[in-house]
């Protein structure tokens, strides 16, 4: 009997850690334009080369080149661009202000401020996003008030929230942009069971869910694909991949030679896999996923290619677990100035108005923050405690009722 | 459409005045406008649309007195994209949907070998029908659909099979397999499914093989169904049924046999019954799916084949959050919920014929606790026995006791005493299984340590 081979327990590695070289080698980033645009009412089975692709549109000159370049607008454009700009600036300001004290908790969506915006431009009114915490720019691009994002940042007496969420956990229903779980992944089921809810009314309206990369370990998302595969939930599943879940690079969460787009082929939905950094690629990838749910095909799952450039939340110190510079080398580059670039290549922009922006932008930032001051940062203003025993229940119960005139409130 | 109930201020409310109208036929309301004012002897409180729609109807005029809790009050009209129900249900009518204040009768003839109900929720003379527990909650999930096309019923083997306990017999031939959906096995997956679908309006009944497979599930339950409505501020509401059988069944070890009564009670935000009979599952489950909070409905599997009396009555809904005196006594009250009335009104039996009168007290809503009745009992008995199928630590009897030292100290002549299952995992050997779980004797023996006998 020939010797057996003694085996040895194979633990991940990311391709540098901090002190060493910044290395993205190994990471193939075709040429925009370059990926075939399948027919969005097409089979399934013969879209199964899509995952293994990355779909891009913007090209190093700033031009929108290939099949997945889509018909939008300027305006659009401008609009998204504003969003994105509105999103990084005010993620600045409010870290800052996390710094100070001014709230005790804040998540920043520095890098893939694209994705939200993009997508909730897409998609319609009545659609529905299940969010994680760094889609900010999906209410940006909605006009979601800046008040009240500040107000539940600063926990103060005009908290939409009533003082009963985390910072940055927002709800807002009304912009289509649902409950944040704390829970990872639960979303996701919830976004599978609002599309199947959606057609069992002979409705018009599509789902939207987000995960990150490192939560599609969790068993919702394989669940919720289950689901989407079996039933032909209207919905677009998105996992944004920025390569990084806290510490834990996106290689713990999945094998080195498949790519998170490469789930769907298991559930038999179609599979994209997208530049998450460029604009026109998010809008284009969210088009197709939504025609084909609009004509009864079902979910589509798009992997979101990105990189999260700031750390994971206030309470993270990224520069512990990768290259300090990581960031600023990331091949797919910075999705603002992309589309910034763009613009100004098809002649829609300039510096000069770039910069009007940026100062009037940042004017209606330090305006909200200073309306939410006056009203009080945390722990200054409180939210009202005779609020704290509502929304138990649709209505309150005995126990409510008792425990709230214990209380004395 | 969606009717709109006459709401309660506290379970002993049993009815009042509706005030003022604040909206007219033809209004469009979005969910939470507040449409109306009520009254009663205690306050004043504001109804508020559950749903969005247009006011179709109101059916109860401003200034009515009496309006009994449960009533519909208005309508609306929704849903309007959503093909017609098959058969629509006739109207209800007020004087059905109301339960009937309990007046302590006894009933004329005891079922078989389960003992007598003494205090029926329909009024006398009503005529009775046999059914078994199993078909009492078919019958409810049959006429909320039929009633409510945004109600379908989702889990595992509910539509081919009809039920791992056939309780959802029949249904997909009547409903189709829009309204009654077999999943793929996965807890997790469905009630997930099922938030979402309930967080878009819908009103889902997921159905557990047994809840011991909720486990893999619970996260949505807490987590999702029962925090959304409070985390969202008040945005996002979730009506939702999560049923099927709990606790022991026989011969199925600790994986299949466990008792989450008191995991889910201790939750705010959900609601919890534990029916015993054929009129407890119906009147219930039909007040649960109306209801626009997450509900967990636990059933007994040794239930479903035991058949009760109940009212041939069109459209019997029973108030959630009122426990019954299923039998009157003066001794000791026994407190119990689901399979446990049985054992506790057995228990009553043999104990009257020692002397002792025992009064039986089923709670049949775990959460909110109705500790106003058992309560009352306490004072007018001066003893209390608990009786539940799970274990005893931060259990639902733990819950009842201390409620009942706290507010009837001076009325108890003994300590409470708790019957419930033994500290162990539940073992598979019949022997091993009789001992852990509690029995009519050991009931007997709490009931004597309390009464000093």
């Amino acid at each position: 009997m020939p010797d057996k081979t003694r085996l040895q327990l194979y633990i991940p590695k990311p391709q540098a850690r901090p002190g060493e070289p910044v290395n993205f080698d190994g990471l193939v980033v075709p040429e925009a334009g370059s990926v075939r645009r399948p027919d969005p009412l097409g089979c399934e089975a013969d879209m199964r080369d899509m995952p293994f692709s990355l779909v891009r549109v913007l090209d190093e000159g700033g031009h929108a080149v290939g099949p997945w370049a889509p018909d939008v607008s300027p305006d659009l454009l401008r609009k998204g661009l504003r969003a994105m700009l509105q999103t990084r600036l005010f993620d600045d300001k409010l870290f800052r202000l996390q710094r100070q004290g001014k709230t005790s908790f804040y998540m920043k969506s520095t890098g893939e401020e694209a994705i939200g915006a993009a997508q909730s431009l897409m998609l319609g009114q009545g659609d529905m996003c299940f969010p994680t915490y760094r889609v900010l720019s999906w209410l940006m691009a909605r006009d979601y008030p800046l008040i009240n994002l500040v107000n539940q940042l600063f926990s103060n007496e005009k908290d939409p929230l009533k003082g009963r969420q985390l910072p940055v956990l927002y709800s807002a229903r009304d912009y289509g942009f649902y409950s944040l779980s704390g829970n990872l992944g639960s979303r996701f089921g919830h976004a599978v069971g609002w599309a199947m809810a959606s057609a069992y009314r002979n409705d018009d309206k599509i789902a939207l869910g987000y995960v990150g990369e490192g939560t599609t370990a969790e068993g919702d998302f394989h669940e919720a694909l289950t689901f989407a595969g079996v039933y032909h939930a209207p919905a677009i599943l998105c996992v944004t991949n920025n390569q990084w879940a806290i510490s834990t690079f996106a290689g713990i969460a999945n094998p080195r030679d498949t790519t998170f787009a490469a789930k769907a082929i298991g559930y038999g939905i179609p599979g994209l896999r997208v530049d998450g950094n460029d604009f026109l690629a998010v809008c284009a990838a969210t088009q197709w996923a939504a025609e084909r749910a609009h004509a009864n095909l079902g979910s589509t799952l798009i992997e979101f290619f990105t990189y999260r450039a700031a750390g994971h939340s206030t309470s993270d110190d990224p520069t512990k677990y990768r290259p300090v510079d990581e960031p600023v080398h990331w091949p797919l580059g910075d999705p603002i100035v992309r589309l910034k670039t763009h613009l100004i290549t098809i002649g829609e922009w300039d510096e000069a108005r770039h910069d009007a922006l940026t100062a009037e932008l940042t004017e209606e930032i330090n305006a909200a923050v200073r309306e939410g001051e006056a009203v009080g940062t945390l722990g200054k203003s409180k939210p009202p405690v005779a609020e704290m025993f509502e929304g138990v229940f649709k209505e309150p119960d005995w126990r409510v009722i008792e425990q709230r005139k214990e209380l004395g409130i | 459409m969606t009717d709109i109930l006459m709401p309660a201020l506290s379970p002993t409310m049993e009815e009042g005045t509706l005030a003022k109208w604040l909206v007219k036929v033809g209004d469009t309301v979005s969910a939470g406008d507040v449409i109306a004012e009520i009254e009663t002897d205690k306050a004043t409180m504001e109804v508020e649309a559950v749903d969005e729609g247009k006011i179709e109807a109101l059916l109860v005029d401003a200034g009515t007195e009496g309006v009994k809790v449960n009533t519909p009050i208005a309508r609306l009209e929704g849903g309007a994209s959503a093909p017609a129900p098959a058969a629509a249900a006739p109207e209800a009518k007020a004087e059905a949907a109301a339960p009937v204040p309990a007046t302590a009768k006894p009933a004329a003839a005891p079922v078989e070998s389960l003992p007598a109900i003494s205090q029926p929720d329909w009024p006398e003379g009503t005529p009775t029908v046999k059914i078994t527990v199993r078909d009492a909650l078919r019958d409810a999930i049959a006429e909320e659909m039929r009633r409510d096309d945004k109600v379908f019923l989702m889990g595992e083997e509910v539509a081919q099979y009809q039920g791992a306990y056939k309780v959802s017999r029949n249904l997909l031939e009547e409903f189709g397999d829009r309204r009654v959906i077999d999943t793929p096995i996965t807890e997790m997956g469905f009630a997930g499914i099922g938030s979402g679908a309930a967080m878009a309006g819908l009103k889902p009944i997921i159905e557990f093989m047994t809840f011991n497979f909720a486990m893999q599930a619970i996260d949505h339950i807490i987590n999702s169904s029962a925090k959304t409505l409070y985390m969202s501020g008040g945005q996002i509401k979730s009506s939702i049924v999560f049923r099927g059988p709990n606790g022991a069944a026989s011969r199925v070890a600790a994986q299949h046999s466990h008792d989450y009564s008191s995991w889910y009670a201790n939750v705010p935000g959900l609601k919890v019954i534990a029916p015993y009979d054929a009129a407890d599952a119906k009147g219930l489950l039909k007040a649960a799916i109306r209801d626009p909070n997450p509900v967990v409905f636990l059933e007994h599997e040794m239930m479903y084949g035991n058949e009760f009396d109940i009212p041939e009555i069109e459209d019997f809904v029973l108030p959630i959050g009122k426990a019954k005196i299923q039998k009157e006594g003066k001794d000791v009250t026994i407190v119990a919920h689901s399979r446990m009335v049985g054992f506790a009104l057995k228990a009553a039996e043999q104990l009257a014929a020692e002397g002792i009168d025992a009064e039986v007290v089923n709670l049949r809503t775990l959460r909110p606790l109705d500790t106003d009745t058992v309560v009352a009992s306490v004072r007018k008995t001066n003893r209390l026995v608990t009786v539940e199928e799970g274990w005893g630590p931060c259990g639902i009897g733990a819950e009842v006791a201390a409620r009942v030292t706290t507010e009837a100290f001076d009325d108890l002549d003994a300590p409470p005493a708790r019957v419930h299952q033994e500290d162990v995992p539940m073992p598979y050997a019949a022997n091993l299984e009789a001992m852990t779980v509690p029995s009519v004797e050991k009931i007997i023996a709490a009931v004597k340590q309390v009464s000093y006998k």
